[in-house]
């Protein structure tokens, strides 16, 4: 299946601008870099706990790799909200997703709390990645012999969906 | 005219609808059997907003955007 022309768009896009704490990049996820990049960021601010979720793609079923939509405008305003819960918990969040294709063995999706202590990066670490699994708007893909094939029996729909079907 | 995206999977390109409400859009949308297919299964958004009102106006010029199912990660 093509991409929508949305997500089209974003491909051009490598990365969000420097220093945000949301970053989208074009395929796999170079996470050595990308942690040792947070972990010096956190460190330079002083927080006592930083605790990472890395999503790495599993060999399943012969998949070559799985490959990713992403709703920019939305996707944005969703981490802001939970950015906002952070911070008045005293945390701050960073993340980063891959747009298009990321092969197996390779990691496509990071998250991470910055707390002073480490209770409130604990939990929110689960209620952050959760809450992503449900409601960021990212769409999956299994690739086989080059096909993308929507991955639906793992998708979840968001909250209120539904709304405008059977309307007489 | 309100314009409606059709995002990820359900890959059809953008539309313009001219639609006082969700409602109204609703009932336009549903014509469409492409589109119908995936009705149950999406969320509505307006201006980048999930939307859980079936009765709220809209505008010309109002982005619509239909959301299926999400996996990240």
């Amino acid at each position: 299946m093509r991409p929508s022309k949305a997500a089209t768009k974003w491909r051009s896009c490598r990365l969000f601008a420097e220093g945000r704490m949301l970053e989208l990049f074009r395929g796999e996820l170079d996470v050595d870099k990308i942690f040792a990049k947070w972990r010096k960021w956190g460190e330079d601010k002083n927080y006592g706990a930083f605790i990472t979720f890395v999503g790495t793609v599993r060999q399943e079923d012969g998949i070559e790799g799985l490959s990713f939509d992403v709703y920019e405008p939305i996707l944005r305003s969703w981490f802001d909200s939970w950015q906002q819960k952070a911070k008045e918990r005293g945390a701050v969040l960073r993340m980063a997703h891959s747009i298009g294709n990321v092969p197996v063995h390779t990691s496509s999706y990071m998250a991470a709390v910055f707390s002073p202590k480490r209770r409130v990066a604990l939990e929110l670490i689960e209620e952050f990645v959760e809450d992503f699994k449900a409601n960021a708007p990212i769409w999956k893909y299994d690739l086989r012999g080059g096909e993308r094939i929507y991955a639906r029996d793992r998708s979840q729909k968001i909250e209120g969906s539904g709304l405008l079907d059977n309307v007489e | 005219m309100v314009q409606v995206q059709f995002l990820g999977p359900i890959g059809l390109p953008p539309r313009e609808v001219e639609a006082k409400s969700l409602r109204e859009l609703a009932k336009k949308l549903g014509e469409d059997p492409q589109v119908k297919k995936w009705l149950a299964e999406c969320a509505v958004a307006v201006n980048d907003r999930i939307v859980k009102d079936l009765d709220a106006p809209l505008k010309s010029g109002d982005k619509v955007a239909l959301l299926p199912p999400v996996c990240g990660g």
